[in-house]
């Protein structure tokens, strides 16, 4: 289908569908819509141009059509000298576009109502009937409405038994069935027309429920069965009757199977197939799709099977809480076999369903994400398909799954996973490094919810998991130290770029709070190759979020402390002072250099004789927060601001004492929260230079 | 209000601990999975299959039907509460379930009387070892309208599930499941389809189809060749399939099948087994002597069907066994080649991405 067509489509489908929410007022602005057009003038076109011309433009088609709509309700026009060359026109009009597009619901219910009105004769009836071709769907009250022409007696046999086959034919479209249902008498009675009596058998079998079926009925079919013989459709409606109410019929009925009715659907066959086309969206053939040989199968829906949980929400609760391993055995043999079957890049040359494959890996994300756990489907799938994956394809999907890959240990998952991670990683892009980055963030949050949950279920203690929370905790200084591996080596081929040093910036975030946010005893900190790029970006933000980082560590660092003295007792997981002294070390360098002016001395220690080389006259001076490069341009508009009479002796250096003070202010109030945080934590005001 | 909070934390907790025990089948499969990946994934050295005490239970005449049949191979996940005592049920449901689907928009009845019949019944023998379970053959047969021919039906489609020395894949399963990895049909598609709609909707398992990559396909031709015949039927073939636009190429390579079994003998050192190094030598010298004569290399091109005496195998997950139905002599061939596949079934998943890998 042409994606005009589709959108075309689409449009009378919502069309139809606000229409039937609120019928008659709808069908009146049709109508008025109608009156709009001169019909003169139209008719005078309709004369000109030749029938082909409808085809062309779908606008010019959608009006010709409410024309020959409005015509036909009229009824026919007796004094025009051409009235069959109009009404041909007319009729044609109407069969095109219902073969095309179908009609909408009032269409239908305008044009049941001529044909069965007997307005017109019986051939114009026929045609009519036979384009009667909803674009989805028939309203119950057409149906009603037409079945009462049938007692008026306005039309021949022929157009009844035609407009009942056709009831057979689009049954499934009529939008409600308790009024028609209703009508069941009426229909039974219809039974007694021997031209009927076939065709409104076939109706009464689908309209069957169990209160329809009455001794009364019973008795008239037996004799109607009397009258005319072994006759099929009698037949399939008796035992039909039967299997509702086994007790009132006592003649045994054949078993065995035949065709009971005539194929009433005939006439509108491809008609019909393409309603349900436009009703389901894919074309209706799963069958021959599911086991067809090596043939590509896209996920169109997911099946009746265990894979259905995925989309409802209520199941995937469900099956969290039920603890039944069989349950979870099921999901996971589809799921398993599901993603290696549609997975893209093991099919060579078919990149078609790659957005297929995308929606689907979401649909798995959004599960796991609901139950806020991975599935081991999905980690088999990533040990697989991770090696020969691209990098390309499904990109955000994938990664996604890589952050719900279950808590584990590292080393084992390592060679599975990250190693092929990190070839990846080094030999694409910048934004590629990010997006890894950022989903082993969400990997590293994920770990540390379900380690921070399990742990404080019991006293650590006391717990058989005693010895494997050390585990743990050391798989998540593995995850930690591998990130900043990574990190330090992209810092080197990307030459330092600020893009990237905010991704690496954000996952130090979450470790930095790892022993207060998740009461987890760990304090990883970030290796120097992180650290002292960020501290000497040309960047603002990298700077303002390293000092936040600083301040958390500090925070964590020290509430660890203080719950060592508390407890007094030597547990497993006192932090080596080897983390302090990290700790102390980088915090020496940054303020020595943003603060006391005083930087390569300690923490990051240059020879004074290569400094004097470079031939900076004050080296002392220019990391501090007035001259360091991130932060300049703050000085110089806060010296603008303040003092705009200096405008040409802009003086960098007269911001000490209680200027730098004010200086600080002004930094504090262009957002630098995390500076702010670092320095009342871990600068004593006592010591401005 | 407590007492659900503890319940929950018991469950939370519990898996933890799973993770680090690999208690449960689950966990096991995890570990397995791992195994293979991480490992080299297929064996160096597979044995040759002796015909075990196992093969005498076979029915001859069940097997003798599983002859000189193209057999369409597909992969297939644990069934999920199936059991053996209840066949004759399941052949009356999938019986209704075909009806049904052939006359689309009728209702039927189960145990209605339809003009098609579906039998179960076990394939007693057909199996690697005594824990995998028995293979199991399903036919839908055709039931004549004339009481007097009702015993002959015509049989429509046949299709078998086996599983054959499946011991890590048994060890992954619950007791709920049942292990039957290869399922094997021949007849029309659109009743493979529906059968195994009614298997994926009853069973809630998963049918996929199997291909047979190059790799594996190597192996069977060594494999076949070394089977000594009294008499040969066919030529040793192979076809290579050169992806070229706007056509393939194919190219297709016959050998008498004493030569292949010479050259085979050449290079087979170890007995009762077949090593990798000689399944490589065999194929590189037959690459190496088309090179001479025709100054290509077949190594670059792609294998994609074996046929021999014995069997023929197709990339695209058919096989069929070419042995005679009135040599029952040499019967245990069959069975090898049926049991030798489901040696590869077994790796079904390893081979599949390791192909991937080597493509």
């Amino acid at each position: 289908m042409s994606p005009q067509k589709r959108v075309k489509n689409s449009q009378v489908q919502k069309r139809t569908s606000q229409v039937s929410g609120n019928y008659p007022t709808n069908l009146l602005a049709w109508e008025e819509k109608e009156d709009l057009n001169d019909s003169k003038y139209s008719l005078k076109r309709g004369q000109n141009n030749p029938v082909e011309d409808y085809g062309h433009a779908d606008d010019q088609a959608e009006d010709a059509l409410q024309i020959a709509v409005r015509y036909f309700e009229k009824g026919p026009v007796k004094t025009s000298q051409n009235k069959d060359k109009i009404l041909e026109e007319h009729l044609k009009t109407v069969e095109n576009v219902a073969l095309k597009n179908g009609l909408a619901p009032e269409g239908i219910d305008i044009l049941l109502n001529v044909a069965l009105s007997g307005k017109f004769g019986s051939a114009v009836n026929t045609r009519i009937l036979k384009c009667m071709i909803p674009t989805t769907l028939i309203s119950e009250h057409s149906v009603v409405k037409a079945v009462s022409w049938l007692c008026v007696g306005k039309c021949s046999g022929s157009t009844k038994v035609l407009f009942y086959r056709w009831l057979v034919a689009m049954f499934d479209f009529i939008d409600h069935k308790e009024e028609i249902n209703l009508l069941y008498g009426f229909f039974f009675a219809s039974l007694q027309d021997d031209a009927l009596c076939p065709y409104a058998c076939h109706l009464l079998y689908l309209l069957t429920k169990k209160e329809n079926v009455k001794p009364f009925r019973v008795r008239k079919l037996l004799d109607l069965q009397a009258k005319m013989g072994m006759q099929p459709h009698l037949q399939a409606l008796l035992s039909l009757y039967k299997f509702f109410a086994p007790t009132l019929i006592s003649v045994s009925l054949p078993t065995r199977k035949k065709i009971y009715f005539k194929n009433s659907e005939n006439l509108w066959k491809t008609a019909l197939l393409a309603v349900r086309q436009r009703n389901q969206g894919p074309p209706p053939e799963p069958l021959k799709l599911m086991l067809g040989p090596a043939k590509v199968r896209p996920v169109k829906r997911l099946p009746s099977q265990m894979g259905a949980v995925l989309n409802n929400s209520l199941l995937l609760h469900y099956i969290n809480c039920v603890k039944d391993e069989s349950i979870l055995l099921r999901l996971y043999h589809w799921l398993s076999q599901t993603l290696q079957e549609e997975c893209i890049w093991y099919k060579v040359n078919n990149f078609e369903h790659e957005k297929e494959f995308a929606n689907f890996l979401a649909t798995v994300n959004r599960a796991q994400c609901f139950l806020q756990e991975g599935f081991y489907s999905c980690e088999t799938f990533l040990y697989k398909s991770l090696p020969l994956w691209d990098g390309f394809c499904c990109r955000s999907q994938f990664l996604q799954l890589v952050s719900w890959i279950p808590f584990n240990s590292f080393s084992e998952v390592k060679p599975l996973v990250f190693d092929h991670l990190a070839q990846l990683f080094f030999t694409s892009t910048i934004y590629f490094k990010s997006s890894v980055l950022q989903s082993l963030k969400e990997l590293l949050q994920n770990w540390l919810l379900w380690l921070s949950v399990d742990i404080h279920m019991k006293p650590v203690m006391n717990s058989p998991l005693e010895t494997t929370l050390g585990g743990s905790m050391n798989s998540v200084s593995e995850l930690i130290h591998y990130v900043g591996w990574l990190s330090t080596t992209a810092l080197r081929l990307e030459s330092n770029s600020t893009f990237l040093l905010h991704f690496i910036l954000d996952f130090y975030e979450k470790v930095c709070d790892i022993y207060i946010n998740y009461n987890l005893p760990l304090v990883v900190l970030f290796p120097p190759g992180i650290f002292y790029p960020a501290l000497l970006s040309l960047d603002s933000s990298i700077l303002n979020q390293l000092c936040y980082i600083m301040h958390r560590y500090r925070k964590n660092l020290t509430a660890a402390k203080k719950n060592e003295l508390v407890q007094k007792t030597k547990s497993e997981f006192n932090f080596s002072s080897k983390t302090y002294q990290e700790f102390n070390h980088y915090l020496t360098a940054m303020v020595g250099c943003l603060w006391t002016s005083k930087p390569f001395q300690k923490g990051f220690y240059i020879d004074p004789d290569v400094l004097e080389k470079t031939g900076v006259a004050e080296y002392k001076n220019s990391l501090n927060l007035v001259h360091h490069p991130a932060l300049l341009s703050y000085a110089v508009s806060f010296l603008l601001q303040e003092w705009p009479e200096e405008r040409t002796t802009v003086n960098m250096r007269s911001i000490r004492g209680k200027k730098w003070n004010w200086y600080l202010d002004y930094l504090f109030s262009e957002g630098l929260q995390g500076l702010k945080l670092f320095i009342r934590s871990s600068i004593h005001h006592s010591s401005v230079p | 209000m407590d007492s659900y909070e503890s319940t929950h934390q018991h469950i939370a907790s519990s898996r933890l601990k799973d993770y680090f025990i690999g208690a449960t089948p689950l966990q096991k499969r995890l570990e397995s999975v791992r195994k293979q990946t991480s490992f080299v994934p297929t064996p160096p050295r597979r044995k040759i299959p002796q015909c075990s005490q196992l093969q005498e239970d076979n029915d001859p005449q069940k097997v003798a039907f599983l002859l000189h049949k193209q057999w369409t191979l597909y992969s297939l996940t644990p069934l999920y509460k199936f059991s053996y005592t209840n066949l004759k049920e399941y052949a009356s449901l999938l019986s209704a379930f075909i009806a049904a689907e052939k006359q689309k928009g009728l209702a039927v009845e189960v145990g209605e009387d339809f003009n098609i019949k579906v039998t179960f019944s076990t394939l007693l023998g057909m199996k690697g070892t005594q824990r995998d379970p028995e293979a199991f053959l399903v036919q839908i047969l055709s039931k004549s309208q004339l009481p007097s021919e009702n015993r002959e039906h015509k049989v429509l489609w046949t299709g078998w599930f086996c599983c054959i020395f499946g011991d890590s894949l048994l060890e992954t399963v619950s007791e709920d499941f049942t292990c039957v990895p290869l399922f094997l049909a021949n007849g029309a598609e659109t009743n493979t389809a529906i059968v195994g709609t009614w298997f994926q909707k009853t069973f809630d398992c998963y049918f996929s189809p199997l291909a047979i990559n190059a790799f594996n396909l190597s192996w069977m031709a060594a494999m076949w060749t070394a089977c000594k015949m009294d008499q040969y039927m066919a030529a040793t073939e192979f076809l290579w399939s050169v992806p070229c636009s706007p056509q393939s190429l194919d190219i297709s390579y016959a050998i008498h099948p004493e030569d292949a079994k010479a050259l085979w003998d050449s290079v087979h050192k170890t007995p009762g087994e077949v090593t990798q190094e000689e399944v490589d030598l065999f194929m590189d010298c037959l690459y190496s002597h088309f090179h001479r004569h025709f100054k290509i290399h077949l190594s670059a091109t792609r294998l994609v069907r074996v046929s021999t005496s014995v069997a023929s195998a197709h990339t695209d997950g058919k096989i069929k066994v070419s042995l005679n139905k009135s040599s029952y002599v040499i019967f245990p061939y069959c069975y090898i080649v049926f049991k030798m596949y489901g040696i590869c079934i077994f790796h079904i998943e390893e081979a599949q991405w390791n192909a991937n890998l080597r493509q």
